[in-house]
């Protein structure tokens, strides 16, 4: 396999109190490879550690035990830094500078020249959506959601060939977030690889090919979203919704099928069943009592159940 | 792909150049403008007061505030310059870049540097012109001899600051680089203290005290240019070397600090 990540055996230790004597594992044992060319989720609550592996893969931080490597070189590797790209979370710049001026800077510390530096800032800022006026405004100006989209901004200022996103829509609002969801999913059909932290869901569901979920700081599960979400036992059951009749009606029939279950709604009911040779059965019961049939959708394990799940 | 064949020099330049660029704007150099009042009004009342030493008092005065808001510059923008970055977490995004930790603190300190170097080339021309302005104009190479070893002393402090800020807080990192200076200045009269007490572990303590701190009377020349005295090519050439040697040791204990350290 060619992976563009490589995570192996990733730990880190927090030494804590006035004395540095408590101790608290952020990261245990974290052991993950991300092939290229995708859009890699990385999920987890608050504190599950997510940052804390981002952080150590950009070298901001060292880990306690393991290591890890991008594009095949060591992450203490400076030069490898030419290659990708970093948005941290709730991005802050130098705030006397206007949006121009840091990527400019940022582009500088690439070598790019002033020519260069300029055609790149402009396509960069107009990608992310920071308006001509707004760019020549200081960041201190900004709002959070307009500093989100500069840190993207910068974070492509190198066209890397991974990129790295640590709650890429954080502070922007509903269209932002789907501006930026496009932006995200360009970089895929460029074959870009987007590493990408996010509490959002439905923005993992919408976007992502794989998803690492982590809980305490361990990995708790991983795979494509298919693998995680549609198993083959997942995919047999079925929600069946029903018309014109009401669930006390035909309650005792449906729940003689075994593991169906029939909850009311308005004007019908919903009736779960594990499998498909069960939707003859609830039909028959449903039309004898005058009702007639609505949908049918097959219920799968949804992403919430998983990053939930203890 | 960016330019493959990038070297360190150019990224510590950029980073220089933004360091200068913040002080400008967070106006730093408006310092210059209480220099200037202080100086054009002691170049028209000192003179009237002082008959027949005005050009004396001008550069003793001049170049004094000159050393003085050069340190306070030195101090309390230096131990912030590398505590800011962590602290607003602009660290984040330089260093996932192909940037060195060790190019940054330099990056950084030349950028102090050259703010501190434009500081000292204005407040010696105004300290100039108030010297013309009494009569003094013969005078003028001692104004800028003794401001190039005010600049390089200056420079020392700096480093020093950086040093501090990389391991301690702003205000702990302010005083110890308060008292480095103060020391400092009178770092040679350890050298006697010793000699004065004649115990051999006195005389280990202080001659070790006297090498770990920063010999700065060895860029004192206010009093002796004030006498319109020049520093001869040795001596300023001995007190560049201490300086260049000295930033070069202090530098290179803060890139080791700072490479070790973890940004939460």
């Amino acid at each position: 396999m060619n992976y563009v990540i490589e995570i192996e055996g990733l730990s880190k230790e927090y030494e804590k109190g006035f004395l540095k004597k408590k101790r608290v594992l952020a990261l245990d044992d974290l052991t993950l490879n991300v092939t290229g060319g995708q859009i890699f989720g990385f999920l987890g609550g608050n504190g599950a550690g997510k940052t804390t592996t981002i952080k150590t893969l950009m070298r901001l931080q060292f880990p306690t035990k393991g290591s890890a490597r991008i594009l095949g070189h060591d992450i203490a590797d400076v030069q490898m830094h030419r290659r990708i790209g970093y948005c941290p979370e709730n991005p802050y710049f130098y705030d006397y500078l206007t949006a121009n001026e840091l990527m400019s800077y940022f582009g500088e510390l690439f070598g790019y020249d002033a020519a260069t530096r300029t055609k790149k800032s402009d396509e960069l800022l107009t990608a992310v959506g920071i308006v001509e006026k707004d760019r020549k405004r200081q960041l201190r100006k900004f709002s959070k959601g307009m500093l989100q989209r500069v840190g993207l901004a910068q974070s492509l200022i190198n066209d890397p060939e991974i990129v790295f996103l640590d709650e890429p829509m954080s502070g922007l609002d509903p269209v932002g977030r789907r501006e930026i969801r496009e932006l995200i999913a360009g970089l895929r059909d460029k074959g870009t690889t987007v590493f990408m932290s996010t509490h959002i869901l439905t923005d993992i569901e919408a976007l992502c090919d794989e998803v690492a979920i982590l809980r305490s700081g361990k990995l708790a599960a991983f795979g494509s979203l298919q693998e995680l979400l549609g198993g083959e036992e997942a995919s047999r059951n079925l929600e069946i919704n029903v018309q014109s009749v009401s669930a006390e009606e035909i309650r005792e029939r449906i729940e003689f099928i075994a593991g169906a279950s029939i909850t009311p709604r308005p004007h019908g009911a919903t009736i779960h069943v594990l499998d498909e040779s069960d939707i003859d059965a609830v039909l028959a019961v449903t039309r004898d009592a005058g009702g007639r049939l609505g949908s049918i959708t097959p219920v799968k394990q949804s992403l919430e159940d998983l990053f939930v799940r203890d | 792909m960016p330019n493959e064949g990038t070297g360190f020099l150019p990224r510590i330049l950029t980073i220089a150049k933004n360091a200068f660029r913040e002080a400008v704007r967070d106006r730093i150099l408006y310092n210059l403008i209480v220099f200037v009042l202080l100086i054009t009004v002691s170049a028209i009342f000192l003179g009237e007061l002082t008959a027949g030493q005005e050009s004396r008092v001008i550069i003793n005065l001049g170049m004094s505030a000159v050393l003085l808001f050069g340190a306070f510059i030195a101090i309390f923008v230096g131990v912030s310059l590398v505590w800011k970055e962590i602290e607003k977490k602009t660290v984040y995004s330089i260093f996932s870049k192909p940037v060195g930790r060790g190019e940054f603190i330099i990056g950084k300190y030349l950028g102090l540097c050259t703010t501190l170097f434009v500081n000292v080339v204005i407040m010696c021309l105004g300290v100039t012109l108030a010297l013309a302005y009494v009569g003094g104009a013969s005078k003028t190479a001692s104004i800028w001899g003794a401001g190039f070893l005010i600049f390089l002393e200056l420079t020392i402090l700096t480093a020093v600051a950086i040093l501090f800020s990389s391991f301690s807080t702003p205000a702990l990192s302010a005083l110890l680089t308060f008292f480095v200076f103060l020391i400092g200045h009178f770092s040679s009269s350890l050298l006697d203290l010793a000699k004065t007490i004649g115990s051999s572990s006195a005389i280990a303590v202080f001659t070790g005290i006297y090498y770990a701190l920063p010999n700065l009377s060895n860029f004192s020349f206010i009093l002796n240019a004030a006498h319109g005295d020049v520093p001869t090519v040795s001596f300023a050439g001995f007190a560049t070397l201490y300086a260049i040697g000295f930033n070069a040791v202090l530098l290179a204990i803060t890139v080791l600090i700072f490479s070790k350290r973890n940004f939460k």
